[in-house]
Parts: structure tokens; sequence; C-alpha cells
């Protein structure tokens, strides 16, 4: 697992580029959300910086910041591997052995749910449905949904071999 | 004639490979100088055979499926005439289909979703137009006549709300589509916003004219990134044309959405959640009273009703409520677009009157599991919904008669279970998942949750399961009559009925007893 101070944690935080789009947004009504996620869009992830910046620019406190990006589970505090592979383990893929598929990834990547391998090459998550539920099992990598998913599809649209 | 071809651009196509179908179908017409078009458009429904190519004849659209990429050389080159191995005949006549009785999802797989136009000549619009030369009380009134009751989840006779929402003044009110499908085994709105986006779009328009709502949002789940793009596609289409806006259809009407994207809560599909959400704050439930539709987003009178509530309404205005309300039976009046998912060999989308029942649901339509082995059990109504035998298979889908066997129609969703099921491991489940997806805000939710995984691993470790079972008993009638909202409300609905139904399951003493001799 990254660990939370690693040299990678802001890389490429740019607090201007950050400004511009939280001025973008910042007209909405009820603008936080639509702000968290086109700066975790940009960024990958929500930094301390980024929590810093969003409660300055729309008079929040930063425990509010917090509170909401804390709640979400699509939020994440550190940066992500360069893929991230979703495994649905609702009921749905339940019924067509996700829970095996999930077993098999984490022995083929050398990692759990919820962890990045040590190239940071790709982080494994779980996902509670993704409305793909006649084709179980479903994955979604990098954004792509995959059906009757398999460990040797997955892991080929990471270009890992199976 | 320009020949049209169709490949779906529908996520559940996408996801068996339809863009690569898509490529090779554009890259043959190119290659071949052929004078056809690709149509990219939502899908049929008919999942198993995803990606589903179309060709159009003047005898109707020739269906192949599943098709990869590697067969549209052959399809094309036989064409619609010739022989394939793919080849499925005229669409509309495949029993799955044709068996259906489409109102919401009429256009769904037809048309482009994008085009307009094309949305016109297949019937929409015509619900708005009529809508226009209404009074707001007459609209409010036939939707109420239709007995169409909110197909989120609750039942909730729609009109009924909007009524509310009109009677109550306010400089500014909201029409707020939930179209946060969190439920295991649907996907009903991600179909109808990649499909036939203009449906939902007309349907809000309508909610806005009939309780004087300029406002709406659509909150979609952040799992579905494609159906948001397209209908943010549609959205700009929709502005363009002016069904979105100042004026709309050249009226005096002013109505514009916004489209906006969750991060991942399930408890966000639940209205206060949902609207606390948009407010841009934790998604944590609000106490009832006041009802959203008299406080609701940021503190206005807000219509709160699932994406297919809404995407019905055209259809009702265009046909009259009378014509919705004459499917069905009961009080559970219309259609309800019924999503068979898991482990099922024909999964898909089937829209019928209600009444039908579980048994020609599953085997019918579905054709038994996908595995080959005979269903031992079936979760109606996404998570919180209840774990059924077979012997249950003759309740008709309506929601009284599902009540009154302890279980619910919920957002339709239903998922086939093989004999491999473990229903303690899935009553477990319930609770795990009530205690990931909780807000946090009653204690019998946010505790029971933990407390009764805790106590099912017992049951499954086989200690003291007869007093264990009790525990689970009593602990789900707390959370059933303590919780604020249906997450924590309506856990024990699968926990209890899998006891009920598939006791075997829990009596692990038994197996450790034997084991252990």
């Amino acid at each position: 697992m990254l660990k939370k101070h690693s040299p990678h944690f802001h890389d490429d935080w740019d607090p201007e580029s950050a400004r511009g789009i939280i001025e973008q947004y910042k007209g909405l009504e009820g603008p936080l959300l639509p702000i968290l996620n086109a700066l975790q869009e940009r960024f990958g992830h929500l930094g301390d910086p980024a929590v810093r910046l969003v409660a300055e620019i729309l008079n929040l406190t930063r425990a509010e910041v917090h509170g909401v990006v804390s709640f979400y589970h699509d939020y994440r505090r550190e940066p992500a591997g360069r893929h991230v592979i979703k495994v649905c383990r609702a009921e749905a893929c339940q019924s067509m052995g996700c829970e095996d598929l999930v077993g098999r990834l984490e022995r083929a990547l050398g990692i759990h749910l919820s962890e990045t391998t040590h190239d940071r090459r790709v982080t494994l998550e779980e996902v509670y449905c993704l409305g793909n539920c006649a084709l179980s099992p479903s994955a979604m990598v990098d954004g792509e949904l995959l059906g009757r998913a398999s460990e040797e599809k997955i892991l080929a649209a990471v270009g890992e071999q199976a | 004639m320009t020949l049209r071809i169709f490949v779906p651009s529908d996520a559940a196509a996408l996801s068996m490979g339809a863009n690569a179908v898509a490529t090779a179908v554009q890259a043959e017409i190119e290659s071949r100088g052929m004078d056809a078009v690709l149509v990219r458009n939502g899908s049929r429904g008919l999942l198993w055979l995803e990606p589903l190519l179309e060709i159009e004849t003047p005898d109707g659209r020739i269906g192949y499926g599943p098709v990869a990429a590697a067969d549209v050389t052959t399809i094309l080159a036989a064409g619609a005439a010739g022989a394939h191995p793919r080849k499925l005949g005229r669409v509309d006549a495949i029993p799955y289909l044709a068996n259906q009785q489409r109102l919401t999802f009429e256009r769904c797989g037809i048309t482009d979703p994008l085009s307009l136009d094309e949305y016109s000549v297949h019937g929409g619009l015509k619900g708005l137009r009529r809508a226009l030369d209404m009074t707001p009380a007459d609209i409010v009134k036939e939707v109420i006549d239709s007995g169409l009751r909110g197909r989120g989840g609750a039942g909730f006779p729609t009109g009924i709300k909007w009524r509310t929402v009109l009677q109550t003044e306010a400089p500014q009110k909201y029409i707020v589509c939930n179209a946060d499908e969190g439920d295991s085994g649907t996907f009903s709105d991600r179909m109808l916003m990649e499909g036939d986006p203009f449906a939902l779009i007309e349907g809000m328009a309508i909610a806005g004219i009939a309780t004087g709502a300029s406002k709406g949002y659509v909150y979609i789940r952040s799992e579905y990134p494609h159906a948001f793009a397209q209908f943010n596609r549609a959205i700009a289409v929709a502005r363009e044309k002016n069904l979105l806006g100042r004026g709309i259809l050249g009226s005096s009407r002013d109505f514009d959405l916004e489209a906006r994207l969750g991060a991942g809560a399930y408890i966000c599909g639940e209205e206060t959640s949902l609207l606390e959400s948009l407010e841009g704050k934790r998604g944590q439930i609000r106490f009832k009273p006041p009802l959203p539709a008299i406080s609701g987003l940021f503190a206005k009178p807000t219509v709160v009703n699932n994406a297919i509530s809404l995407a019905t309404v055209p259809v009702i205005l265009a046909k009259g409520g009378g014509f919705y309300r004459d499917f069905g039976m009961g009080r559970s009046r219309g259609t309800m677009p019924l999503q068979l998912a898991g482990n099922i060999k024909r999964g898909g989308l089937v829209e019928r009157a209600f009444g039908l029942t579980l048994r020609e649901i599953i085997e019918g339509f579905g054709g038994g599991t996908w595995s080959g082995r005979p269903v031992r059990a079936v979760q109606v109504g996404g998570p919180l919904g209840a774990y059924w035998p077979t012997s249950l298979f003759d309740v008709p889908l309506d929601y009284e008669a599902f009540a009154a066997k302890g279980g619910m129609i919920g957002h339709g969703g239903i998922v086939v279970f093989d004999d491999t099921v473990d229903l303690a491991k899935q009553a477990r489940f319930a609770f795990h998942f009530c205690a990931i997806e909780s807000c946090g805000k009653c204690t019998p939710c946010r505790i029971g949750a933990r407390r009764g995984a805790e106590t099912m691993d017992k049951i499954m470790r086989g200690e003291r399961v007869v007093q264990n079972i009790e525990l689970v008993h009593d602990l789900c009638e707390t959370m059933r009559d303590g919780s604020l909202c249906a997450l924590g409300g309506l856990t024990p609905m699968p926990v209890v009925s899998a006891m009920e139904h598939f006791p075997e399951d829990f009596d692990r003493g038994a197996a450790h007893r034997a084991a252990a001799e």
C-alpha cells in the first residue's frame, strides 16, 4: 500500500488549475459535489491542499469539506494505481461467482481489495452494483464496463497476463 | 435508400464489446462503399444477445447476436436476406420481445437516442404538447387517474406527490429525478437514460408544468458514467431544440434541468439523502416531516420521483390516464419494467402489465438459470427485498400480493440464484451491506447492522444456533420498527425471509455436530 506521505502524494497538485476548476463550478446551486468530482477527475485524489482550497473558496470549514469527502465511497484521499479495477460484489454478481473472481484477482495481483500493487500499476476495489446485472459478474476497469467478467478478461484490460 | 445498421451504445452492450462491433461495421461500410449508415441505438433489453446488431429492411429489422467484431464481415456480406449462424430473424418477433407490453420502454433500442426528430416521429412530445394546453390541476389529475405509483420502490402514488407540490405556494420549486439506481439486479433507469433519454426529459418538463417548478435535477449515480455522459448529450440537444429552456416548445413556460453525478453512496437513493447530497452535504437522511413535497431541495417544495416514474408520464399524458390504468391488476396499475438478473439464462428487461407470476417471468422469459442448475432462490426488489423459494413462484407481480407474502417488488429487480446458494451467507451479506452503506444517523441501522453480521457469523460457525437465531429475529424487529429510513427498516426483509424459507441453511449446529462426530 502507498504510504500516506509518500513523495507521490501531491505530485501533480496545481493550485492555479484547481482554483480554476472550483471557480468554474462555484456558481451552481449546491456546488460541492460537482467541484469534488471535477477535482478528483483532474488530480486523481483529494489531498489536504484540495480540501483546504475548496473550504477557503466556498467559505466552508475544512471539517465540513472533510466530512463530505469521507462520506462518499468514491473520494480518495490518496492516489490510486495507474489502473483501477472495480469488481462488483452485489447480489446479482454473487449469484454468478463474483467472490471466487475477487479471490482469483487478489492472488494474481498479490494484493487484497482496497490495495494497490507495489509498482503502483493496479488498484483493486469492490463496488456494489454497476447496473449490468444480466451479464454478471461485472467489473469496471478504468471506467470501462466489462460483462461476464473473468480473471483473464480483467487482467487483459490492464495489460497483465492471467 | 440508405441502409441503416444498428449497434447499441448501451453500457451493457459496450460491456460485451459493442464498440468493437461498431468500429468493424463502420470500416466495412467504408471499404465496401456501401450506401449505409451506422446508428448507435439503445438496447432492446435482450441482454444475453448483446451486442445485438440489426439491419433495417422493408420487412422489419433483422437481428444478429451476440455478435463479435469478427462476425461483421460475413454478416454484411450475406446481407439481411442471407443466412448467418448469428441471425435471429426479425427482432420484434423474438418471443422475449414480442410478449412484452412496452409503454415506458416503447422506443428504447428502436430509435437513435439523441435524435429528437426520431423521438417525435415515434410518439414523443405528444404528452408535453398536450400538457402545455392543460391547466396544472388537470395534468395532476391525469397522472393520479393513471394509477401510476413510484417505480423507485416505495410505490407511492406519483400524482399525489405532484398535487402536494402544486398546492404549496413558493417562488421556486424543483423537480428532482432519482436516478441513483443502487439496487443490485436493476438497470432500467440506466437503460432508459442511455436508450431514450428524451422520455425522461419530457416527463420532467411535464412535472414542472404541472407543479409550477422551473428547474429540475437528475441525480445519477457515479457507477453509471455512460448514462451520465449520454444524458448530458441529450440535455444539450433538448436545449438546442427548445425542449428545455425559456418558452419550451414555443410556449410561455420555462423549464430547464441539470444532471448531477453522485459519488458512491447507496443511501443517496433515499430521497432525503439525495436532496442533502444535491445540496453538497453528506448524504445523511432527514427526518420526515416535513415532506420533500413541502420542504425539499434547498427547503423548497420538491417533487422527487424515480426516473422510470417520470419517463412513464409522457405516455400517460399522450394516451390518457385511462389508457395506462387499463393495464395491470388490483391497485398496481400500468406496466412494470422488470429486470431479470443474476444466474439467469436470458437476462434482460421485461416490461409487462402487473399480474404476471414470477414463474412466468423466470421460466418463461428467463429460461431458467445460466448455470443450468435448478433455481433455488430469487431475490426480488434489490438488496432490501425478500429471498423467496420456488414455492412462492405463483405469486403475481402486484405490490399488495408481494407485501402479503412478506416481500416487495421494489424497483423491479429479480435476481435468480441456483442451488449452490447459501442463504445464511446471503442473510449475513444483507447486514454487511447495510453496515457499509448506513448513513449513520440512527442507531438501529448503524449499530444493528454490525451486530447482525456478527451474530450471523456465530450462526454460521454453529455457535448457540437456536439462541442466536432468536437474537437475530429480535434485532430485526428493532431495526424494522426503529430505523429512520428504509435502509435499516428493510434490511430485516432479506434476513427474515431467508431464515423463514430456508431454515436448513441456518441450522449449522447440525452440520457441525455431524462433523465433530
